[in-house]
Formats: C-alpha cells, sequence, structure tokens
C-alpha cells in the first residue's frame, strides 16, 4: 500500500532556539547547517556546532519531526574533509537526510553511508526532469529542491517526468538567479555561494551618508543609493538600482519576498513532497511566526483543497516579516519572467 | 595551447553570423563551439543551419563543437536537447546535468563551464561518464585548479574561459524584456538590437554588469592572455575566446601571437587594449574578487 500523501513543511533553523520554535510551532522537518563553508548560509553566529547538532535532532525527533542537513556548498579540493566530516557526523547523529548540491559528495556519501537519504540541493541548479533523473541514477537521490526559477506549468510537467520527490521554496527571500548558476557575489566581493556559501557578505558592505543620500556599497561598488523619505534594503547586489541606458531603476529585481500560499492546492493536486521556508538567518521570532502560518495554511487546505483561500490575516502576518514588504508569487507566475 | 571560440551569447541576425563565422574560418582558432546557449526563445538560427555553419567550419579544419542550452526548463528545450545529443556528427558540450544525462556512455562529450565543477572527485566522476575535456568555472582560480589537475584522470583535457565579459549568472527572467517593460513572453526578440549586450552602470556611471536577455555579464572584459604563463604552467590545453560583435578574429590572432611567443604578454596586453569595448579583469584566476585586474604576474611581485 502506498504511504499517505502528505505536504510536508520545511523550516530553516539558524539556531537551536529557532528550530525548537519551528518543531513546536509545527514544522514537518527543519534544516540546518553547520558552523562553516559546508552550507549556504555561512554566517557569523549562526549555524550549529556537534553539540548543538545532536541536541536538534534529539528535540526534532522526540516531537516527530524530521532534521535535514544542508550541506549545500561546492567543495574544494583543499579541504574537502570539512564535507565528508559533515556527512559523516549527520550519519552519526541520525538525521534523515542531507541536501547535497556535489556530485563528488554524493558518491562519497553513497558509498559510505547507504542508509542516509540523500536530497539534492537548490543549488544544484536542477530545472528538468533529466538533470534530477541524472541525479536520481547515479545517486539515488529521493528528493529535489527545485530552483526559484520556474512557472507553475512548467513544474507540473517537470513532475510527471520523474520518480522523485519534488520540494518548492513557498516563502522568504528571492533569488531572481537560477541558483548554483550565479556567480555575481564572487565577481564583486570573491566570495559567492557556489564556493563560500554566502552572496553579497556582510563584510564587504559599506553604508555612507553622502549629500546626495545614504550610499550602501559592496566592496566599493555603489549597489544602491537612498533619498531620506525611502525604506533602505541589504544591499543584495541583484537587488540594487542601477542604470542602463539613462534610466536607473531594480535592473534586475526589487527587494520583495517570495509568497507561493495561493498556489497551496495546485500542489497538493501535483503532489509536491516538501513545502520549503527560506531564511535561516532570521531571528526564531521569524522562524516561530513563519512557521505557525504555514502550518495552519497547509492544515486548512489538505482537508479542503477545493474551498482554500488564503485568509487575510496570514497574508498579514507574513507581511510583517518580509523583506520590502512585498509578495510575488516570482517565476510560479509566468508574468513575472 | 590549443584556442576554442566559445559560443555567441548573444542574439545575432542571420547575416552577422554567417558573416562572422566566414570570418573566423581564416583565423588561427583550433576549435568552435556553435549553437544557442542562453535563451531558448532566440529562433533564428535552427539546428540544421548550425550544421551547416558546423560543416564549414570543419572544411577549413576547424573542429566544431555543438553546445546546448544553460537553463533548460521545458518538454520544448529537452527536445531541442534530444536531438543535439543524437546528432551523429559533432561532438557536444553539456551545459546543464540533463544535457550530461542524453549524453553519458553514449558518446564522448565536453563539460561545460555551467556544470559546477570544482573538485577532484566530482572531476573524476564526471571523466568516468565519457567527458573528453572539461571547461573550469568561471570564478575559479589558478590555485582552484592546480589539484584538479594534478590528479586529472589521463586523456582528459582542461579549458578555460580566457577573453571576453563573464557570464556570471542565468535566471529564468528576462532582463533585456524587463528594461523594454515588456513580459518575457512577448519579448519581441529586441536583444537582437544589443549584439554586445546593454550595459547596466552603477548609479555614479561606472559600468558594472551586462544584460544579455536571461543572462547577466560582467561589463569588463575578462583577459587572460598576460597571464599566459601561468595556465601553461598548470597544464591547461585551451583557452576559451568569447565572441563580441567586433574584433573577434583580431582578439584569435593576438591570442595566437602570445602563445606562440612571438610578442611579450605585456605588448600582446598593450595591442588588445584597442580592441577590448571595456577595460580588462582578471581577478578570478588570481582569487581574488572577478571584477579586480592584477598586474601581470612577470611585472610584478604578488603578495
Amino acid at each position: 500500500m502506498q504511504p499517505e500523501y502528505k505536504l510536508e513543511l520545511v523550516c530553516p533553523a539558524g539556531s537551536l532556539p529557532a528550530l525548537k520554535v519551528a518543531v513546536d510551532n509545527g514544522a514537518d522537518c527543519v534544516y540546518l547547517g553547520f558552523r562553516d563553508d559546508t552550507n549556504a548560509r555561512n554566517f557569523t553566529g549562526l549555524n550549529f556546532d556537534a553539540a548543538n547538532a545532536r541536541a536538534g535532532v534529539e528535540y526534532a525527533h522526540a516531537k516527530g519531526a524530521k532534521v535535514f542537513l544542508a550541506l549545500n556548498t561546492y567543495p574544494k579540493s583543499h579541504g574537502s574533509e570539512r564535507w565528508t566530516k559533515a556527512i559523516d557526523q549527520a550519519a552519526d547523529n541520525g538525521m534523515d537526510a542531507i541536501i547535497l548540491a556535489d556530485p563528488g559528495l554524493m558518491q562519497y556519501a553513497m558509498k559510505t553511508h547507504p542508509q542516509l537519504h540523500l536530497h539534492l540541493s537548490v543549488q544544484g541548479s536542477a530545472t528538468n526532469y533529466e538533470a534530477i533523473n541524472f541525479y536520481h541514477e547515479h545517486f539515488g537521490i529521493c528528493r529535489a529542491v527545485l530552483p526559484r526559477v520556474l512557472s507553475f506549468a512548467q513544474v507540473e510537467e517537470l513532475s510527471a517526468g520523474t520518480p522523485v520527490e519534488l520540494e518548492l521554496f513557498g516563502f522568504g527571500g528571492l533569488c531572481v538567479m537560477v541558483e548554483g548558476r550565479c556567480s555575481l557575489s564572487s565577481y564583486v566581493t570573491g566570495e559567492s555561494p557556489n564556493n563560500c556559501g554566502v552572496c553579497s557578505p556582510p563584510k564587504a558592505v559599506r553604508w555612507q551618508k553622502t549629500s546626495q543620500g545614504l550610499e550602501s556599497r559592496l566592496n566599493g561598488v555603489l549597489i544602491d543609493r537612498y533619498a531620506d523619505d525611502e525604506n533602505t534594503g541589504y544591499p543584495t547586489l541583484c537587488k540594487g538600482r542601477f542604470e542602463v541606458e539613462g534610466e536607473t531603476y531594480y535592473a534586475m529585481e526589487e527587494p520583495t519576498s517570495l509568497n507561493t500560499m495561493e498556489l497551496l492546492p495546485e500542489l497538493l493536486r501535483i503532489k509536491v513532497r516538501g513545502l520549503k521556508i527560506e531564511g535561516r538567518q532570521r531571528s526564531p521570532a521569524y522562524v516561530g511566526q513563519v512557521t505557525r502560518v504555514w502550518r495552519e495554511a497547509i492544515d486548512q487546505c489538505m482537508k479542503n483543497p477545493e474551498g482554500f483561500s488564503v485568509k487575510p490575516a496570514w497574508t498579514a502576518e507574513l507581511g510583517k516579516v518580509s523583506e520590502g514588504q512585498q509578495h510575488t508569487l516570482g517565476a510560479y507566475h509566468r508574468p513575472w519572467k | 595551447m590549443k584556442i576554442s571560440l566559445g559560443p555567441i551569447l548573444y542574439y545575432w541576425t542571420q547575416e552577422k553570423l554567417l558573416e562572422f563565422y566566414e570570418e573566423i574560418a581564416a583565423t588561427p582558432v583550433d576549435i568552435v563551439y556553435l549553437g544557442e546557449t542562453v535563451c531558448s526563445r532566440r529562433h533564428i538560427m535552427r539546428l540544421s543551419d548550425w550544421l551547416e555553419i558546423a560543416r564549414m567550419l570543419t572544411a577549413a579544419g576547424k573542429t566544431v563543437v555543438l553546445s546546448t542550452l544553460a537553463l533548460i526548463e521545458s518538454e520544448s528545450d529537452l527536445k531541442s536537447l534530444r536531438r543535439i545529443a543524437e546528432n551523429s556528427d559533432f561532438m557536444v558540450e553539456a551545459n546543464d546535468m540533463g544535457a550530461v544525462h542524453r549524453l553519458a556512455g553514449r558518446m564522448p562529450f565536453i563539460a561545460g563551464p555551467y556544470l559546477n565543477i570544482y573538485n577532484q572527485q566530482t572531476l573524476q566522476f564526471i571523466a568516468s561518464l565519457g567527458a573528453k575535456r572539461w571547461v573550469m568555472p568561471v570564478e575559479m582560480s589558478l590555485e582552484g585548479l592546480q589539484p584538479l589537475q594534478q590528479s586529472r584522470p589521463a586523456g582528459l583535457e582542461t579549458e578555460v574561459f580566457s577573453y571576453g565579459r563573464l557570464p556570471l549568472a542565468f535566471s529564468s527572467r528576462c532582463f533585456t524584456a524587463r528594461f523594454h517593460n515588456l513580459p518575457k513572453d512577448d519579448c519581441r526578440f529586441l536583444c537582437i538590437d544589443d549584439p554586445d549586450g546593454k550595459t547596466m552602470r552603477t548609479r555614479e556611471g561606472k559600468p558594472f554588469l551586462v544584460i544579455n536577455g536571461t543572462q547577466t555579464q560582467s561589463a569588463l572584459m575578462y583577459n587572460l592572455l598576460g597571464d599566459l604563463d601561468t595556465l601553461r604552467d598548470a597544464g591547461v590545453d585551451v583557452m576559451r575566446i568569447s565572441p563580441q560583435a567586433e574584433h573577434t578574429a583580431e582578439i584569435i590572432r593576438l591570442f595566437r601571437d602570445g602563445i606562440e611567443q612571438r610578442t611579450s604578454p605585456e605588448t600582446v596586453m598593450q595591442q588588445m587594449e584597442s580592441v577590448m569595448p571595456e577595460a580588462a579583469c582578471n581577478g578570478y584566476w588570481h582569487g581574488r574578487p572577478g571584477m579586480e585586474q592584477m598586474f601581470l604576474a612577470s611585472a610584478v611581485q604578488h603578495e
């Protein structure tokens, strides 16, 4: 008999308190990273050491939640032991899956710990079923996290071509570029998601008050300039204002958050397995709030998909924690492209 | 050291394209990559048109490789991929793991620059599937490359993106259509008006990036000609030049002069200045931010 289908709510844990809050508010799964460049949120003060990770797994398992380890950067040849050690540790700690992008690491994990479940990270840039099936055939990946670039129709088409479970981003920061296919950050700062687990790293950021307004710079490059009455945003370099042929505008993307809540009935219809919340760099309060709202929405939708509608109170609640206080369906909604 | 010409990343008219490759046929380039790698909506050239150019270049003594799309999103993209992968005359450059899946174990292929091969284990794995050559990720440094070279599987060639605007990012959003306030589905193919892309400047007027449809490139010209000695010492087999709207043939000749040591790296770099649309950068190769320009290795002592 097929196990009953369930859409899992997958929540971010940048720390042990965030993990507990996520689990207490109804996360089915939490994902976390170790405290180094083996994961794509390599920020100071964030992530888990070995003891915290063990405690986190115990806490989650005691309450019936799963723990995934994000190990989603690409190791360089020097120092790749950090990554393989992290895989060993995940296996020892009884983590439920590892999220990987690098084929060399998948091979190691498969050979050394055949019982470990492998998920293909969004950093693996698999945007079609041929690519997903490639990782499935060679490494037995059981789940793929899709880059935030496909329209819903494309996701549906893709899901029909692969036996691999799909996990989609539902809420949080929005990459306008294909994850794993963006070196903008290293072009400016030397560090990118692929090679260091960071984008537009804080250490390269400078704020400066000038006569023309408040300026944000990334390693000297002017990312944006704000008038006194404008809200400022973190200078993620694809979300700055630039000039093209005399027009100054958000040439790549406005500072907005992704929110796919209104697509929930459709996601259930095509049996998407995981709904991922972005934001390991955010506070436990954020994680708690977002998890609570999404838990309620998913439960209501599972009960009655036809009658589902997004409650204004949910939108308002999520709006409070969104980047730039704006929401978008992103690429799932075709005209965004 | 061989020279390759990468696929044209921009959308050019058929007339410009044919003229371009006629000129390329007469240059000292060894390998030419052909095909649309950036946007599946660009449709001026069909596979049969590319194959015609491929045969012309082969007759001129060039080795031709067909390149696949970097971002494959739909069933129709997959259909074009399969048509390329199943051609029996030319080698294929895989720019996505879906393409590797179609080629692995069936015919030798080139592992393109977008496959994210960052370490020995992954390189060995890709080679075991039938890769004959691999192209290093553009953000990799000499230091990052060296260990991969030392344990490189026998017979596997290494190619390095060595000249041109760096292909830095792909999106499903079209930034050219966004500039024109048009949805991608009704883009009117306006990128055809920008044979070198559109320059994006910072608010203080510095050239920063280049918009090329769904692709974002560096505004500065990555140029490793001055670093030739270190590429050679690292055992790099092929230097890739990325086409630009003007002077590509001249750039190929200057690279050939540099490789054959007819002129010193300093002199060749000076000669390049008149054919580069923007200033040069080479930071990535030196383990620095890509936009930086480090001085010639022969002319300066590094820290």
